[in-house]
């Protein structure tokens, strides 16, 4: 009984927290693209424009639900769940701090990336789904893309398991207790070898991680100069809201995972007061980092997505890899 | 090999490099003007629609009632009308009405005018509901001014 109303609490607080991040994403987004630009951005709308996407959702949930003839009725209408439940079903698992997390698995982030291969899926089938020519385009894509991004993105994640020897993301983040220094992005306090390849790995990890969750420059999947809105073409109010949601809270989780297994996820820098704030500080300025970067690149074309993966991202993990195994053999 | 690596560390440099260049953009202060708040003060010879002057020592137009604008305007937006008082000397206006919907803006009826009567305005927010909120009553807006 105790361990259904904590799951079903853990639950309500991760959808929870899905939604008002959605919200303060898309805000952000909005505004850091307008600094970036040297605009405002909104600014109307509550204080700062704060109530910008609140009212944006409420215009969209009272849009009509409509499906287009020739659709596939399920799949169109399965496919922004299947976008939005695996990345809730990660934050089952993503420790905020030492004792807030939902459900602490010893195997988490193999769980983790088995949820978010399912998040190709979803572009897929909503793609498919459609009926419609962009959203088919921007399917196979998509598809093409993430087959392509998984593998450095997994083998770099190798080298991390390998160096801490668990799948248990909070065994991951004790490890890096005490300082900086013992982080996994730069452990010259743990393996002073292993300080050579980790940022390199860390690189290849955000990279993919961009790419996985289809953002700029990677955002193939929807190229609305040449997509219209790609997957997304046919979806009417909160179907495409949905997607949005499910597109952010995936920003959200690989930023967490980047924040977890590279730079120490809740431990202070300087070993002082370690807890969830630091976990949130870390996680806002990789979120920032993101938009950062959407701001400044042009979109890729689907040739240089793939020619990075397949011939500098996998090459450089699959070494990466190499070497973290001989230093940790040898040393 | 060697183009390979030079694309490599030259892409990788390149990439710094913007990002170096967007966060300082982040930083710097916004240029755009917050327009329905605030809005740019027009530049002397914009032009805008003719507007009546006020002669600074009557408080009244300096319209003579001459119709040189009127027979000046290749469109025929103008319809100026007056009349003389009992008992003055000049014609006083009562009527100056543009018909900014045919107005091409060419402005044959400021230099036509001899006492420079009429110049153009500095007035770009002219959004109406319809056609007829294009006629202007300029005798009317001069009034409205002082």
């Amino acid at each position: 009984m105790a361990i259904l109303v904590q799951l079903i609490i853990s639950l309500v607080v991760v959808i929870a927290f899905i939604a008002l991040n959605a919200a303060f994403l898309v805000w952000l987004e909005r505004k850091g693209a307008g600094h970036f630009q040297r605009r405002i951005g909104p600014k109307e709308v509550g204080p700062f424009g704060l109530l910008q996407t609140v009212v944006d959702g409420i215009k969209l949930m009272s849009k009509q639900l409509f499906v287009p003839d020739h659709v596939d009725p399920i799949l169109f209408r399965v496919a922004p769940l299947l976008i939005l439940i695996p990345a809730v079903m990660s934050f089952v698992t993503i420790p905020f701090s030492d004792f807030l997390v939902a459900r602490n698995l010893n195997y988490g982030l193999l769980m983790i990336f088995a949820f978010a291969s399912v998040n190709v899926l979803g572009l897929l089938i909503g793609g498919w789904g459609s009926a419609n020519k962009y959203a088919v385009i921007s399917a196979a894509r998509a598809v093409s893309q993430n087959v392509a991004y998984e593998i450095p993105m997994l083998i770099t994640v190798i080298t991390v398991v390998m160096m801490t020897h668990t799948l248990d993301l909070t065994e991951i983040v004790r490890q890096q207790a005490g300082g900086f220094w013992n982080w996994n992005i730069l452990p010259l306090g743990r393996n002073p070898l292993m300080a050579v390849i980790m940022p390199i790995s860390f690189l290849i990890f955000f990279t993919c991680s961009l790419a996985e969750t289809n953002r700029a420059p990677f955002d193939m999947a929807e190229a609305e100069s040449e997509l219209i809105a790609g997957a997304y073409t046919e979806y009417p109010g909160m179907g495409f809201g949905v997607f949005f949601m499910g597109e952010y809270a995936n920003i959200i989780v690989g930023c967490a995972l980047s924040t977890i297994l590279f730079l120490g996820g809740w431990q202070c820098p300087f070993g002082l007061f370690p807890g969830v704030h630091w976990f949130l500080i870390k996680l806002y300025l990789l979120i920032f980092t993101v938009i950062w970067i959407r701001w400044t690149y042009p979109r890729t074309t689907i040739y240089g997505l793939l020619n990075l993966s397949w011939k500098v991202l996998i090459p450089f993990s699959l070494f990466n890899l190499l070497l973290t195994g001989a230093f940790l053999k040898v040393f | 090999m060697s183009g390979y690596w030079k694309d490599v560390f030259g892409g990788t440099k390149s990439l710094a490099v913007g990002l170096g260049i967007t966060i300082k953009a982040f930083f710097q202060p916004v240029v755009t003007l917050q327009y329905p708040h605030e809005s740019l003060k027009m530049t002397p010879r914009f032009r805008g629609h003719i507007d009546l002057v006020k002669d600074e020592e009557t408080g009244e137009s300096k319209c003579i009632v001459c119709g040189m604008c009127q027979k000046a305007c290749p469109s025929g937006c103008i319809t100026v009308d007056g009349e003389k008082p009992e008992g003055a000397k000049k014609k006083v206006l009562t009527k100056y009405t543009l018909d900014f919907t045919k107005c091409s803006l060419c402005g044959l009826c400021v230099e036509s005018c001899k006492p420079e009567a009429i110049t153009f305005s500095k007035d770009y927010n002219l959004a109406g509901p319809r056609k007829e909120a294009y006629i202007f009553d300029l005798k009317k807006r001069l009034e409205e001014r002082s």
